[in-house]
């Protein structure tokens, strides 16, 4: 199960964080600054995978890290979850945010939070991996902007069926 | 601060801010007017406001007075309200607190919205943070919904049925049937959740194991489907079809096969098959590592090899390490033919590979190999990181006790530790020791030598401190003596030896307990040499009046000892049996009559 997912820029100051447990504001905000300390001290050239976090989940707990350019993306995940295969999630997310946002960079994720969270939400959903097809998620977001956009046919349009 | 500035405006004034005060500032009196716009029952801009207030809170300022507002937001007809109520629902509220239960009812309406974008935000908010009674109330919704035509739907009802099943085991009977179904399913991303159900509910019940193993066949063809599909590039990553699915497959596949052999003989063609496509990739790998665990008798040699290439690839050793971990308590001889490559790991810079080469050295340790071993392990402690040293150390210590090939080595191993890490040892570590020296009464002469001459070099690692006092008080005769078969002696006098207890007794870098030591091995001296028992009776006496209270009531009764009981001093500090030195002072207990 992925416990949290974090983005955060190279002076830890966050972009999204996402938690799919319950913790109070201030364990949050106290867990991102732990992950920010742990996964900054990292060197470029050693693997993307870090124990040791002891507030979220104890020692049964990983951090799964890639770093571009400005920004940390960091899933933490417990045994159940492998370790290849967040990185490839990871990649996936990234490559969706850079087809919704094209050309995406830290600014583009400061002043649309909420997009991301919308993007995520197709991908991630309760510490599951929901959808790994960019293709199927872009569709979907797209669909869903529209409806936002077209905000007074809400009730008009007719059940879609895929 | 005009009270309908966007989301953007807002986030563009709190960056300007130059201070951190600054911007506590700015936030602030933005969610004064938030607080002051929720309270009018206006509709105006109340999604900007909440999508503001939650931007503050991912920064860390309290934003708990928006919980109502998602609530309301939830309940309005316009689905871009709703969406972000249902992101606020998801980042302000849980379990805990009372207003979750009042979204209940509008996620139970909007699951049966037309819309299937509202109905998965309804899934999805449920998903995230659904309490026990909101699953309760909500299974049988998401039980139809499973049943939908729309594979949208039905996959996102499928995790939010895992989330149901972990918060109430008991309603797992509920989806039970559906989630066969759901395995004839096309779609990957339905396919992948009935799997991750399926998974949940054989972890959660063995009883859905057998009901489950009818499945086999089925999940044996999807995978099959995967593997020689050939180029699929809608789910392909480096060349493989949809290795997310394939992994999870391979996981449920392990669980199903478990103990079983029915089930593990409807596999076995599958898994030569993964193992035999694995070998052409180099990239995207996970599942080859999955596979393992899924691989029963003779295939194992074969993975372990493979695990092995891994290895001596420095971006995938940490998951190499990882894999080997989990087989190496079942099928140690398989691992140990790396146990070279492992054991380089140790010299790796980056800190995780070098936890998990530690982990795996100290599993493969075995008498055959423990002296190799025991050196690298004691050179990996002298360089390893802080963090990583305690563990290190317990874990030589136990292997030491397992399989030390002569009480000699065992000893040198223990006070080669001591002196590299011997603040990172654990309490009892001194007793244990004191207790092995005890019973290896051949090397009494040796060990009290080897820790003299630790001692006078250096008094700073307070365990080796307190067992070479321990041992100097217990053996001091042997040390004067000056013979010893196993190591050149130095020839020691009776005041060199007072010399260096009594730097351990005045130096600042001693703890109460080490000083308590050296005070009783001062003691115990005064009946094994001649000429210095005035000194010592001095020393003694200086130390009745110490601060330290246990170190004083040390002094004080060695004193009494020495004035009124000089006749029970010899059988008080004659040689002892017993573990802790703490024996001597209960004989003198009984003496002194307390």
């Amino acid at each position: 199960m992925i416990k949290a997912i974090l983005i955060f820029n190279n002076h830890g100051k966050p972009r999204l964080s996402k938690f799919y447990e319950h913790y109070t504001e201030d364990t949050e905000q106290q867990i991102i600054r732990e992950t920010f300390h742990l996964v900054s001290k990292r060197d470029e050239n050693v693997c993307n995978f870090l124990e040791g976090g002891m507030l979220i989940g104890g020692s049964d707990n990983k951090l799964i890290y890639r770093h571009y350019a400005t920004l940390y993306f960091v899933f933490c995940v417990d045994s159940s979850e492998s370790e290849l295969g967040i990185l490839d999630l990871i990649q996936v997310f990234v490559e969706t945010l850079d087809k919704c946002f094209e050309n995406v960079c830290e600014l583009d994720l400061i002043f649309h939070v909420d997009k991301v969270h919308n993007i995520l939400a197709e991908m991630v959903m309760g510490g599951m991996v929901l959808e790994t097809n960019m293709n199927e998620i872009i569709t979907q977001v797209d669909a869903q902007n529209k409806m936002e956009k077209s905000e007074t046919f809400i009730f008009q349009s007719p059940r879609q069926d895929r | 601060m005009s009270p309908s500035v966007c989301l953007q405006e807002m986030i563009r004034v709190i960056r300007g801010a130059r201070t951190q005060g600054e911007e506590r500032g700015v936030i602030q009196r933005e969610c004064a007017a938030i607080r002051a716009q929720f309270r009018q029952a206006d509709s105006g801009g109340r999604s900007h406001n909440l999508a503001k207030l939650l931007y503050v809170h991912m920064l860390g300022y309290p934003a708990h007075f928006g919980q109502m507002e998602c609530v309301r937001l939830i309940a309005s007809s316009k689905y871009s309200e709703k969406r972000i109520g249902y992101l606020g629902a998801m980042m302000l509220l849980d379990e805990k607190q009372d207003a979750s239960l009042l979204i209940t009812n509008s996620i139970k309406n909007d699951l049966s919205h037309s819309s299937q974008h509202v109905q998965s935000l309804a899934l999805c908010t449920l998903a995230c943070m659904g309490s026990a009674e909101m699953c309760r109330d909500l299974a049988p919704e998401i039980e139809r919904l499973l049943k939908a035509s729309n594979s949208y739907i039905k996959k996102k009802a499928a995790l939010c049925a895992v989330h149901i099943v972990r918060k109430i085991p008991e309603l797992g009977e509920m989806f039970t049937p559906s989630a066969h179904s759901l395995l004839s399913e096309k779609n990957h991303g339905v396919l992948h959740g009935a799997v991750i159900l399926i998974t949940e509910l054989c972890e959660r019940n063995p009883d859905n194991l057998k009901q489950f193993r009818k499945s086999v066949p089925e999940l044996v063809q999807i995978m099959k489907n995967l593997v020689t599909s050939g180029y699929s590039p809608e789910h392909n990553v480096a060349g493989i079809s949809d290795p997310f699915l394939q992994v999870r497959i391979l996981r449920l596949l392990r669980i199903l096969g478990r103990n079983n052999d029915a089930a593990s003989d409807a596999m076995n063609d599958l898994l030569a098959q993964v193992y035999s496509t694995s070998k052409s990739i180099t990239t995207g790998i996970s599942f080859p590592f999955h596979s393992i665990h899924s691989i029963y008798g003779l295939y194992t040699l074969y993975m372990v090899k493979r695990i092995g290439t891994f290895l001596l690839i420095i971006e995938f050793s940490y998951i190499s390490m990882t894999s080997l971990q989990k087989i190496v308590q079942t099928d140690h001889t398989a691992v140990q033919r790396h146990r070279g490559t492992i054991v380089d790991c140790l010299k790796d810079q980056d800190a995780s590979v070098k936890r998990r080469a530690l982990e795996l050295s100290l599993a493969l340790v075995s008498a055959a190999n423990i002296r190799s071993m025991m050196k690298e392990l004691l050179l990996f402690l002298s360089t390893c990181p802080p963090e990583l040293r305690s563990h290190a150390a317990s874990g030589i210590f136990n292997a030491a006790e397992r399989y030390a090939p002569s009480q000699r080595w065992h000893i040198d191993t223990i006070l080669h530790v001591l002196v590299t890490a011997g603040g990172d040892v654990r309490d009892e570590t001194v007793p244990n020791l004191i207790q092995l020296i005890t019973a290896a009464s051949e090397l009494h002469c040796y060990t009290v030598h080897k820790l003299y001459r630790a001692l006078i070099s250096d008094i700073v690692q307070q365990s080796l401190v307190q067992v070479a006092c321990w041992c100097i008080g217990e053996y001091g005769d042997l040390l004067l003596k000056g013979e010893c078969e196993e190591i050149t002696p130095m020839q020691v006098t009776e005041d060199d030896v007072l010399d260096a207890l009594e730097t351990v007794l005045q130096s600042h870098m001693s703890t109460p307990t080490s000083r308590g030591f050296a005070l009783t091995a001062i003691m115990k001296l005064s009946t094994r040499i001649t000429n210095n028992v005035d000194r010592i009776r001095s020393v003694v006496s200086i130390y009745g009046s110490c601060i330290d209270v246990e170190l004083q009531q040390r002094a004080v009764e060695y004193n009494a000892l020495f004035k009124k009981y000089d006749h029970m001093r010899y059988f008080t500090m004659s040689y002892c049996t017993v573990i802790l030195e703490f024996g001597c002072r209960s004989r003198l207990s009984l003496v002194l009559g307390y």
